[in-house]
C-alpha cells in the first residue's frame, strides 16, 4: 500500500472516531434524558401545583404554589431526619461489619474467595421482600434471637420487630452486600508487599494498616458508603414491613402520599426536597473524599 | 506471645468472617425451610408441620404463578434494550476521547445516587401529566431506566481493564473496524457484558419501589408479595424464591465450570 493510501486510511479512521462516539451515545443518553431527566423536571413542576377542587380526583392546576414545600416540610421533618439518622447509622454499621470481612477475602482467603463472593450476592436471587420478611420470623417475639436477647436483659422493650433496632438492622441487612463489593474491589487491588514492607520497617500491625492499607481502600469506602446511604434513605420497605408507625421514614411518606393519598403536590414537594439534599450531600461528602472516579 | 496474639488476631478475623456469611444466608434459610411449612393460620412465619403441597402444587394460587411470568417476560425485555444502550454507552465512555466526555460520566452517574422513591415517583407525576396510562409498557420504561446505569458500570470495569494495543494490532493487520470490533473487542468485553445482563434481569426481577409507582392494574411477582405480605404469604411463594435461589446458584456454578475447562485448555 502507498504512503498516500496509508495516509487516508488513517484519515478515514480519524473521522470516523470523531463521529462514533457520539452514535454510540444517542440512544442510550437520550432514553436517561426523556425518561430520567424530563421526569424530573416535570416532579418540580407537579410540586407547585394547586389542587382544582376539593378532592384529589378534581385533579392540579399548574400554578407556583412555593407553600406546597413549606407546608410539607413543616408536616413532614421528624420523617426526613428520621430517615437520615437510620440510615446514617445502617452505613456505619455496615462498614464496619464489611471491612473485616472485605479484607479477609482480599488478603487470606484464597481459594475460598470466588465461593464468598457468590455466597455474597447469593441473597440478591432470592427475592427482596421476602428476605425482609423473613426477619420477621427471625425476630419475632418467640424466636431464638429475642428470647436470648432478653434472658441477659440486653431489650430495654422486651421485643426487637417494631422498633427503630428492627428497621435500622433491616437496612443494615439489606444493603450490607453493597458495602462489602467495593471494599473488596479496591482492597484486592493493594499489593499485599507494601504491607509486608511496612512490617520490615518494624511498623505495628495497626499502625500499616492505619498508614497504607486504609488510605489506600478509600476509593472503596467512598462508594461502598454511598451505595449503602443512597439507597438505605429512600428505603420505605423495612420500615413498613419490621416497624411501627412511629419509625416511618420519609420514603414510606412519600409513598403514601402519591399512591394513597394521591396528593401530587405535596409528594413531589418531599421528593424534589429530597433529592436536592441527597445530591448537596453527596456533592458534600465527595468533594470532602476527593474521589472523582465513581462511574 | 507475638505470635499468639497474631494467631488470635487471625483466627478472630477469620470467625468473624463465617458469621458474617452466616448472617447474610439466615433468612434464605429460613424462605427455604418455609416452603416445606404447613402453616397453621395463614401467616406462614413459624414452623408447624412438614409438608409437600406447596412444591406440588405451586400453581394453585393462579395469581402467583401469573405475576412470576409477568416478572420473566419483564426481566428479560429490560435485560435486552438496558444492556444494549448501557453497553453503547461504556464503548463511547471508555474507548473514545471526545468532547463531553466528564459531562456523560457524571449523567449516567446521577440515576445510580437517586433515591429509588424519587425515580418511580417522577416518572409517575411524568405519566400522569401526559395522561399515559399505567400498566406493563410504563413498568418497562421505569425499569430500563434505573437499569441502564447499573450496566454501564459493570460493561466500563471490564473495558477499562482491556489492552488498547490489541485493538490497534488488529488494525496493523489491516482489519477493518468492523472485523477489529467482531473479533477482537467484542469478545474480551464480552464477560463483563453477560455479568451486566446477568445484573439488569435480577434487578428488574426483584424490583419493588419503582414498579409499584408505575404498574397500574399489573402485577408482578414483587408486588404479589407486598399484597400478600399483609394476609399472609402462601409458602408457594417459598417454593418459587427457592427455585429461583437455587437456579441461579447453578449457573453460577456452571458458568465458573465452564470458564475453568476453557482456561485449563488454552
Amino acid at each position: 500500500m502507498s504512503d498516500v493510501q496509508n495516509l487516508s486510511l488513517i484519515k478515514s479512521i480519524k473521522n470516523r472516531k470523531s463521529r462514533t462516539p457520539y452514535l454510540l451515545l444517542i440512544p442510550g443518553i437520550g432514553w436517561l434524558f426523556f425518561f430520567f431527566l424530563f421526569p424530573l423536571s416535570t416532579l418540580l413542576a407537579t410540586s407547585l401545583q394547586k389542587p382544582a377542587g376539593a378532592s384529589p380526583d378534581d385533579g392540579f392546576l399548574p400554578a407556583f404554589k412555593v407553600s406546597n414545600y413549606s407546608l410539607a416540610l413543616v408536616e413532614y421533618y421528624p420523617q426526613f431526619i428520621r430517615a437520615f439518622t437510620y440510615s446514617a447509622i445502617a452505613t456505619i454499621v455496615c462498614l464496619l461489619l464489611a471491612y473485616p470481612i472485605a479484607y479477609y477475602m482480599a488478603f487470606r482467603a484464597r481459594k475460598y474467595r470466588n465461593l464468598m463472593l457468590v455466597l455474597i450476592v447469593a441473597p440478591f436471587f432470592a427475592s427482596f421482600l421476602l428476605r425482609t420478611n423473613a426477619w420477621k420470623t427471625i425476630l419475632s417475639g418467640d424466636g431464638f434471637v429475642v428470647t436470648f436477647l432478653n434472658s441477659i436483659n440486653l431489650l430495654p422493650q422486651g421485643r426487637i420487630l417494631n422498633t427503630s433496632i428492627a428497621v435500622i438492622a433491616g437496612l443494615v441487612y439489606n444493603f450490607l452486600p453493597f458495602m462489602i463489593l467495593p471494599l473488596y474491589t479496591s482492597l484486592e487491588k493493594i499489593d499485599s508487599r507494601l504491607i509486608e514492607a511496612a512490617g520490615d520497617l518494624y511498623s505495628p500491625p495497626s499502625q500499616s494498616f492505619w498508614k497504607v492499607v486504609w488510605p489506600l481502600s478509600l476509593p472503596g469506602v467512598v462508594s461502598g458508603t454511598l451505595l449503602t446511604f443512597i439507597p438505605a434513605s429512600g428505603d420505605y420497605i423495612n420500615a413498613e414491613l419490621l416497624g411501627s408507625i412511629n419509625n416511618k421514614m420519609i420514603g414510606n411518606v412519600i409513598q403514601s402520599q402519591f399512591i394513597d393519598l394521591r396528593d401530587y403536590p405535596t409528594a413531589s414537594a418531599l421528593s424534589f426536597t429530597f433529592m436536592a439534599v441527597i445530591l448537596v450531600m453527596i456533592y458534600l461528602y465527595i468533594r470532602r473524599a476527593g474521589t472523582e472516579n465513581l462511574v | 506471645m507475638n505470635t499468639v496474639i497474631k494467631i488470635i488476631r487471625e483466627k478472630t478475623l477469620q470467625v468473624f468472617s463465617v458469621l458474617i456469611l452466616f448472617y447474610l444466608m439466615l433468612p434464605l434459610l429460613v424462605i427455604i425451610l418455609l416452603s416445606f411449612n404447613k402453616p397453621k393460620g395463614r401467616q406462614n412465619t413459624s414452623w408447624n408441620e412438614f409438608s409437600l403441597d406447596a412444591w406440588t402444587n405451586i400453581c394453585r394460587d393462579q395469581t402467583i404463578c401469573r405475576s412470576f411470568s409477568t416478572s420473566i417476560q419483564i426481566g428479560l425485555l429490560v435485560t435486552i434494550i438496558a444492556t444494549i444502550l448501557g453497553t453503547m454507552i461504556s464503548f463511547a465512555l471508555i474507548r473514545h476521547r471526545y468532547k463531553g466526555r466528564g459531562t456523560t460520566s457524571l449523567f449516567v452517574f446521577l440515576p445510580l445516587a437517586t433515591p429509588e422513591v424519587i425515580l418511580g415517583a417522577s416518572l409517575l407525576a411524568l405519566f400522569l401529566n401526559i395522561f399515559i396510562p399505567l400498566g406493563f409498557w410504563t413498568i418497562l420504561l421505569a425499569q430500563i431506566t434505573f437499569t441502564i446505569s447499573f450496566v454501564v458500570v459493570v460493561v466500563n470495569a471490564r473495558l477499562a481493564g482491556m489492552d488498547p494495543r490489541l485493538e490497534q494490532a488488529a488494525m496493523d493487520l489491516y482489519a477493518t473496524p468492523f472485523q477489529t470490533f467482531r473479533l477482537v473487542t467484542l469478545p474480551i468485553a464480552l464477560p463483563g457484558i453477560l455479568a451486566a445482563a446477568l445484573l439488569s434481569f435480577s434487578l428488574s426481577f426483584d424490583d419493588f419501589i419503582v414498579t409499584s409507582f408505575n404498574s397500574g392494574r399489573i402485577v408482578t411477582f414483587p408486588i404479589y408479595i407486598w399484597g400478600a405480605a399483609q394476609r399472609g404469604i402462601p409458602p408457594q411463594v417459598n417454593v418459587i424464591a427457592t427455585i429461583m435461589f437455587v437456579g441461579s446458584l447453578l449457573l453460577v456454578l456452571l458458568a465458573s465450570l465452564i470458564s475453568k475447562s476453557r482456561k485449563a485448555k488454552v
